[in-house]
């Protein structure tokens, strides 16, 4: 949030709907996501009671436990599930792609393309984290064996909802999150977070403001939640009674009747979506989730063991340190694809758009050997700039090239450039910006970001616990193995109530 | 009566008093600053009813399957005495659990009146208070009492653990899930200002018995389903936090007088024939129904009522949908302010009141307030940038 999106809520007030805060679209949209509306029944930890799952819009498939206290109905609804939600993950794997490695000569092979998964809200991506949780350690043998898709769909639901923690990522999408990165309402986050008041606002019924649809959307009878929790009224009047009568048929009208709102809305909120231009940079990132979801595969063909519990410190520290490189570049990603988001950076500062009012393309510094071509450019700007002496600047149109802060004087920005001018003793012609021409620099960054170093997991530091309980010396799958096998045993037992 | 009381109890009008629950009292410190919120708390009005009648009903409630599920844990975690749990606070918490003795104050079926059972409670405390540290007991059903706004509230801990470590510790029961050693956020700082509300209580009763507040532990023992399995676990949960900003809540409340000397001297809530009909099915206010179906009742103009909870100032923010019964009614009337946006927006929109006037500023079609002048120029820029990008995007 910043002053320029609160001043686009405050339009959205006055202009009676949302307003864009995205001229481009910055997610990826499948040209056959798979949509899941799950739903949970109150009180209990994730316990499922039914879902709405499915490719085609015409064609939702229910599933529904008619008694979710029961385990084995439980399991059975986790082996529906996975039937649907696996062989959909599975499904991409038939075409690859050649990319080049590190290193020029490398080659390496991915799939040409990836699951997406869209649920309604943050709650959807929960119920996959928490659902995943509680069913990847299950066996398919011994006692509280389970058919052997339930571990299966456990790995891969966790693997979806870990994706989803990833900045910039597409493989799980909440349609609420996704809506919002493009659109701002004017109602606050906390209302935003219903699916169907948050789409009242960007797309209201003819004659209706948004805020009337928004109101419209509340009423639970005509829009039910959009899960994972149900509405207290539809518990008590509807669904304890057929509960406990045991009427299946029942409950599956009444279920659909919650869920059928919900499933066309996700839909709405995909063609929405869709329909928006796609930012040049969102492929990339797509490209990013097909690695992963390749390295998946991989490790799942090659008998690897279920994602643990919690990260090792270790792995914990790389995983931030992911996350963290992501944010960045996803931030300066979006800011160089989109002029409304690099603006937010504007106004704080952090980037100026101007005009190149002086430049001195041919000068130097340093003579013989050390001699270095290091042009200054002017750039005359209304932003008001922030930035200190020495920040190095990159111009998204020329991102070979750095730009230092050398001043900021009464005619403008006082740049000097370095690299991306060619091998000669001059800049190769355009290589430097010209008198007259219209640029932005901006202290973003999309390049290369070094690894952070971490100690290796059996030189984990004592101060972070010392080497992880459970590591043997051995070979690493064995060892990683052993852990998952204490994990299965402890977990196997779990009742579910 | 006081006149403070008097002044209440003609605001409050013909209705009963809506006793505090320790719910309503966590509730108080969603919004402190809202004087509307305060009144009405402060006079026992039943915010739930008035949110209906002035047809701005709370759309809420509890599921069946949440109150079954809560109280078939709780009937877990306290069967054979409390066994399971003594054995979990010593081997999860490390706390050296003495023998103990178990006393429930409200056995099934007794139907021992409150303050009887507030009797009861204070006497067996003030036995453990004096046997020493090694006197171990286990209270279960306690009844305890804290001055809210001058009004005494009864209020039920889970349990009272007596002596561990040489303190009396709260005890809550909670049938969230605590999953790889992690529990929802919200539900646990729910959880830690409901007990927080229980240990401020407990100390209460202890100083009338003589013995100073560190006798009973800010940390509270939060007791929670393991993973996805039954099993109990347990948690200790530091509650100063919580503890700090009650206290200051309700020292607000004691000098709501000073409030209501600023309201209208004719200033009533009643709501007439209707507020006096008991509300069905409303009783513990754990399931109120979604509609209370008035209009049967001829009752007060709801005109005069709406012209009522006007004369109060609210400060609407879009947490209370959450927190707070009238927080519809509260919505709808701060249609068009910049709070109503949500606290952030607010701020980074400089402050400006009202959506109306942040649109002129930005426009530079409004003079601004020698005050405003930060704001104003910030809005223009803001307005400029957002223009300039959507014109380039085309």
């Amino acid at each position: 949030m910043s002053t320029l999106t609160s001043l686009a809520r405050a339009e959205a007030v006055r202009a009676g709907r949302a307003q864009p805060i995205a001229t481009v679209r910055h997610v990826h949209v499948h040209d056959r996501p798979l949509v899941l509306v799950p739903l949970t029944l109150a009180g209990e930890a994730n316990a499922p009671l039914a879902a709405m799952v499915g490719d085609d819009p015409d064609k939702p498939r229910l599933l529904v436990v008619a008694q979710p206290r029961n385990r084995d109905q439980r399991f059975a609804f986790a082996t529906a599930l996975a039937g649907v939600i696996v062989s959909y993950a599975d499904g991409f794997t038939a075409r690859v792609e050649a990319v080049a490695g590190d290193r020029a000569r490398d080659i390496r092979v991915r799939f040409a393309d990836a699951p997406q998964i869209v649920v309604p809200n943050p709650g959807g991506v929960d119920f996959a984290r928490l659902f995943g949780r509680s069913t990847r350690f299950r066996r398919s043998y011994g006692d509280y064996a389970v058919d052997p898709a339930v571990p299966m769909l456990g790995r891969w639901l966790t693997f979806f909802a870990e994706r989803a923690e990833y900045p910039g990522s597409c493989l799980l999408l909440a349609a609420t999150e996704a809506l919002a990165l493009h659109w701002a309402t004017g109602q606050s986050l906390v209302e935003d977070q219903n699916l169907a008041a948050l789409l009242g606002w960007i797309d209201p019924p003819v004659g209706l403001t948004g805020a009337q649809a928004a109101v419209l959307a509340e009423d639970a009878g005509t829009w039910p939640p959009a899960g994972p929790t149900t509405d207290p009224t539809f518990d008590s009047t509807v669904l304890a009674p057929l509960i406990q009568a045991g009427d299946v048929p029942g409950l599956e009208k009444a279920l659909t009747a919650q869920l059928e709102p919900t499933w066309g809305l996700v839909w709405r909120a995909v063609d929405r979506l869709r329909a928006l231009p796609a930012g040049p940079r969102v492929a990339g990132r797509w490209d990013a989730d097909k690695e992963a979801y390749t390295a998946h595969v991989q490790h799942l063909r090659d008998g690897g063991p279920p994602q643990p519990r919690r990260d090792s410190a270790t792995a914990a520290a790389q995983r931030l340190n992911r996350l963290e490189r992501a944010q960045a570049s996803y931030a300066a990603q979006r800011a160089f694809d989109d002029p409304l988001v690099l603006a937010e950076y504007r106004l704080a500062g952090e980037a100026f758009v101007g005009t190149v009012t002086a430049a001195e393309p041919e000068r130097v510094e340093g003579a013989g050997r050390s001699r270095k071509l290091r042009p200054h450019i002017v750039v005359s700007t209304a932003d008001p700039v922030r930035l200190a002496p020495g920040t190095a600047l990159v111009a998204p149109t020329r991102s070979g090239q750095k730009a230092t802060l050398i001043a900021i004087t009464g005619d403008g920005v006082l740049l000097e450039l370095s690299g991306g001018m060619g091998r000669a003793a001059t800049p190769a012609p355009g290589t430097v910006p010209e008198v007259g021409e219209r640029i932005c620099y901006s202290s973003l960054t999309d390049g290369y970001q070094p690894v952070a170093d971490f100690p290796r997991r059996e030189d984990t530091p004592w101060t972070h616990g010392g080497p992880p309980a459970g590591y043997d010396p051995a070979p690493v799958g064995d060892a990683a193995d052993a852990a998952a096998t204490d994990t299965v045993a402890a977990d196997a037992a779990e009742e579910w109530s | 009566m006081s006149d403070v009381e008097a002044r209440l109890a003609r605001i409050r009008g013909t209705a009963p008093v809506r006793e505090h629950t320790a719910r309503t009292i966590a509730a108080l410190t969603t919004n402190p600053g809202c004087d509307r919120r305060a009144v009405l708390d402060a006079a026992g009005i039943d915010k739930q009813k008035l949110a209906g009648y002035v047809e701005f009903p709370v759309p809420s409630g509890q599921s069946p399957f949440a109150i079954s599920r809560g109280n078939a844990f709780e009937a877990q975690v306290k069967a054979d005495g409390c066994a399971g749990l003594l054995r979990l606070l010593g081997e999860r918490l490390g706390l050296p659990v003495p023998e103990v003795s178990y006393a429930d104050l409200a056995p099934a079926g007794t139907g021992a009146s409150l303050d009887a059972r507030h009797a009861r409670t204070r006497e067996l405390l003030a036995e453990a208070a004096a046997a020493g540290p090694d006197g171990g007991v286990l209270l279960d059903h306690p009844l305890l009492r804290l001055d809210v706004g001058g009004r005494a509230a009864y209020l039920e801990p889970d349990l009272i653990a007596v002596r561990l470590r040489g303190r009396f510790h709260v005890v809550e029961i909670k049938s969230f899930a605590v999953i790889d050693g992690q529990a929802d956020g919200r539900k646990v700082a729910a959880a830690a200002t409901q007990a927080a509300v229980y240990v401020l209580a407990l100390r209460g009763l202890l100083a009338e018995l003589g013995y100073g507040p560190e006798t009973v532990a800010d940390e509270v023992v939060l007791i929670c389903p393991e993973n996805f399995a039954n099993q109990p676990t347990a948690a200790l949960v530091d509650v100063r936090r919580q503890l700090t900003v009650l206290t200051r809540q309700l020292s607000r409340l004691a000098r709501i007088g000073d409030l209501i000397a600023t309201l209208p001297a004719d200033l009533t809530f009643d709501l007439g024939a209707a507020g006096a009909q008991p509300e069905p099915g409303c009783g513990g206010g754990e399931h109120p129904p979604r509609f209370s179906d008035d209009s049967a009742v001829p009752g007060r103009p709801v005109v005069e009522v709406v012209g009522a909870l006007h004369a109060t100032r609210a400060r609407y923010a879009p947490e209370c949908l959450d927190a707070c019964e009238l927080a519809y009614f509260c919505r709808d009337e701060a249609r068009g302010q910049t709070a109503a946006l949500g606290r952030s927006v607010h701020d980074e929109l400089g402050g400006v009141p009202d959506v109306a006037g942040v649109l002129d500023l930005a426009a530079g079609t409004r003079v601004p307030d020698p005050d405003q002048a930060e704001a104003a120029e910030l809005l223009r820029l803001a307005a400029r940038l957002r223009a300039e990008s959507l014109a380039s995007a085309l």
